[in-house]
């Protein structure tokens, strides 16, 4: 299994390919698209993520030590972007969650979606990922 | 005169600059408006050469100050056409406008089952303040409904109202559609209830010329911001008997005439609404604005601003899979659209890419997007320093946004 780092860098690589922001878009539109994230059942309130203008819904398992995250959003961008997301940190213990630094969302150029006034609830979905990984610690 | 767009843009350096490698195309008006290099460079000067505390100093500083602050008060009146100036109460902007009013005309005047009307196209901020009010008295909202167009339904706003209907608040111009409301005779008909009549303006001074003498409105709120002039800075107008007889908002210094433990005797108008030294430097920032206004000409950014936004309109409609969201009978400043199925955030965020700022989400007006059934719309809102490239460059952006979306 990849490592949260690992799976950081190639994500990093693929980025570097794209010429401009069109091709670095098309990517996450693609990616948010083919993605089937989480069970309709599931979006519902008790799963939202609050602080975002678009919504996002959020999941965890806890399986064999490791935390499963699933999670999808109504607007295809920022689907894009948690599902990019998901796929870093899912499948990873908990301390490897809560230790590693998140450096990917800077070096491929889409930091802007971080700041607070984008409302597009990126920061709140980090924040509760690492909430759920503290919780799980917590019960362990 | 014709306006000629390209002098006026001369004026506000921020659309000299690029964003995302773009130039800047700024659609985000209704949210704040960009500051000529007057109203910057007046700031500058009043901090560099003017600055001193207002009222009561004996120095020249605080005498030049005071005397440029209270000239303000003068400008905003004639802007208006108020018929006094100390009828000009300063505030941070509508939004406290808004709350004075609710608190002011609560304290003094709302008793339990009285009633208070809204339009369901208002801004949470002229939602929330009267909510509390009600709640806090036990009054009751009452809410008119809007049509398909984004028009208030005056047929029923007219059996809400009653003998118990005490305050009618409702926007100038929306801040979602554009819609400009009739508000001659929405006020005509609740004066004769002999219910108070507030106007949220923050959509309206910006684009159109505002007689408040001959609208008759009781009370009139707007923002600088939203008219070239800067932040933190809001006009609260009420009639004069009115504000004679409601109780004060703040208490502290400047607003009293004497303070005793025993008893505080309220300053004359406009100080005993405001409370504490003031936003002196957007005072002047904002005296510096309607000198702008008044220099380009009201009667040009209407007929400016009206073939913009004709043209806007007629050049969106063109674009396959767009629904424009409310077409009123009258529209100023502000246009609301969604694409296809695609989410406002989707668009706006690819329309960032290209340089374009337009607002997306539901504009703090909730409850008219659950009346419209959508949770959000994409929102261009204009001055008259747009143009119909930048308008074709939205366009062009919203193409974009459809192939690169799908």
């Amino acid at each position: 299994m990849a490592s949260i780092k690992d799976l950081q860098e190639e994500i990093i690589e693929n980025f570097s390919m794209f010429q401009d922001w069109t091709e670095k878009y098309e990517y996450l539109i693609e990616f948010g698209k083919t993605l089937s994230l989480l069970d309709e059942k599931y979006k519902t309130e008790e799963y939202e993520v609050n602080g975002c203008q678009a919504k996002v819904w959020l999941r965890t398992e806890f399986e064999d030590g490791k935390l499963i995250f699933a999670a999808d959003s109504d607007a295809i961008i920022t689907k894009g972007i948690i599902g990019l997301l998901v796929h870093v940190l899912s499948d990873h213990d908990v301390d490897e969650i809560l230790d590693t630094e998140l450096y990917f969302i800077d070096e491929i150029g889409i930091k802007e979606h971080l700041s607070p006034t984008r409302s597009n609830g990126l920061a709140a979905m980090i924040k509760q990922m690492k909430i759920y990984a503290l919780g799980y610690k917590a019960k362990a | 005169m014709i306006l000629d767009p390209n002098n006026i843009r001369a004026d506000f350096p921020i659309l000299e600059r690029k964003v995302n490698g773009h130039p800047l195309v700024y659609l985000d008006n209704g949210a704040s408006s960009q500051k000529p290099k007057a109203v910057i460079d007046a700031i500058s000067e009043y901090y560099t050469h003017d600055h001193s505390n207002i009222h009561r100093g004996v120095h020249t500083l605080s005498g030049n100050a005071t005397e440029q602050y209270e000239l303000v008060r003068e400008k905003v009146r004639n802007l208006v056409n108020a018929a006094h100036a100390h009828e000009i109460i300063f505030t941070r902007g509508t939004t406290e406008s808004i709350n004075l009013l609710a608190y002011s005309i609560g304290k003094g005047l709302i008793e339990e089952d009285d009633e208070i009307i809204v339009t369901e196209l208002e801004h949470h901020s002229n939602i929330v303040p009267w909510q509390l009010l009600c709640e806090e008295r036990g009054a009751k909202l009452k809410v008119v409904p809007v049509d398909d167009n984004g028009n208030p339904d005056l047929g029923s706003y007219n059996t809400l109202l009653t003998n118990k209907t005490k305050v009618v608040s409702v926007a100038h111009v929306s801040n979602t559609l554009g819609t400009v409301l009739p508000l001659k005779e929405i006020i005509n008909s609740a004066h004769e209830k002999g219910a108070l009549v507030v106007i949220d303006g923050a959509q309206a001074v910006p684009h159109m010329r505002v007689d408040l003498q001959d609208l008759d409105c009781d009370f009139y709120c707007f923002s600088s911001h939203k008219m070239f002039g800067p932040t933190g800075m809001g006009v609260l107008y009420g009639k004069q008997h009115l504000l004679d007889e409601l109780p004060p908002y703040h208490g502290g210094g400047n607003m009293i005439s004497s303070v005793t433990f025993e008893k505080t005797e309220y300053n004359d108008l406009p100080h005993k609404f405001e409370a504490g030294t003031p936003n002196i430097s957007g005072g002047i920032g904002l005296g510096a604005a309607i000198d702008y206004i008044e220099g380009v000409g009201y009667e040009n950014i209407e007929v400016y601003e009206h073939n913009l936004l004709t043209y806007a309109i007629q050049e969106l409609k063109k674009i396959k899979g767009l629904r424009l969201i409310g077409e009123p009978k009258e529209q100023a400043g502000v246009i609301s659209f969604l694409l296809g199925a695609h989410h406002p955030l989707d668009v706006g965020t690819i329309l960032d890419q290209l340089g374009i700022a337009v607002r997306t989400g539901h504009h703090c007006t909730q409850p008219l997007m659950d009346r419209f059934g959508i949770t959000g719309t994409v929102r261009a809102s204009f001055s008259f320093y747009n143009t119909k490239e930048e308008v074709d460059k939205l366009v062009a952006g919203i193409l974009k946004a459809e192939s690169l979306l799908g």
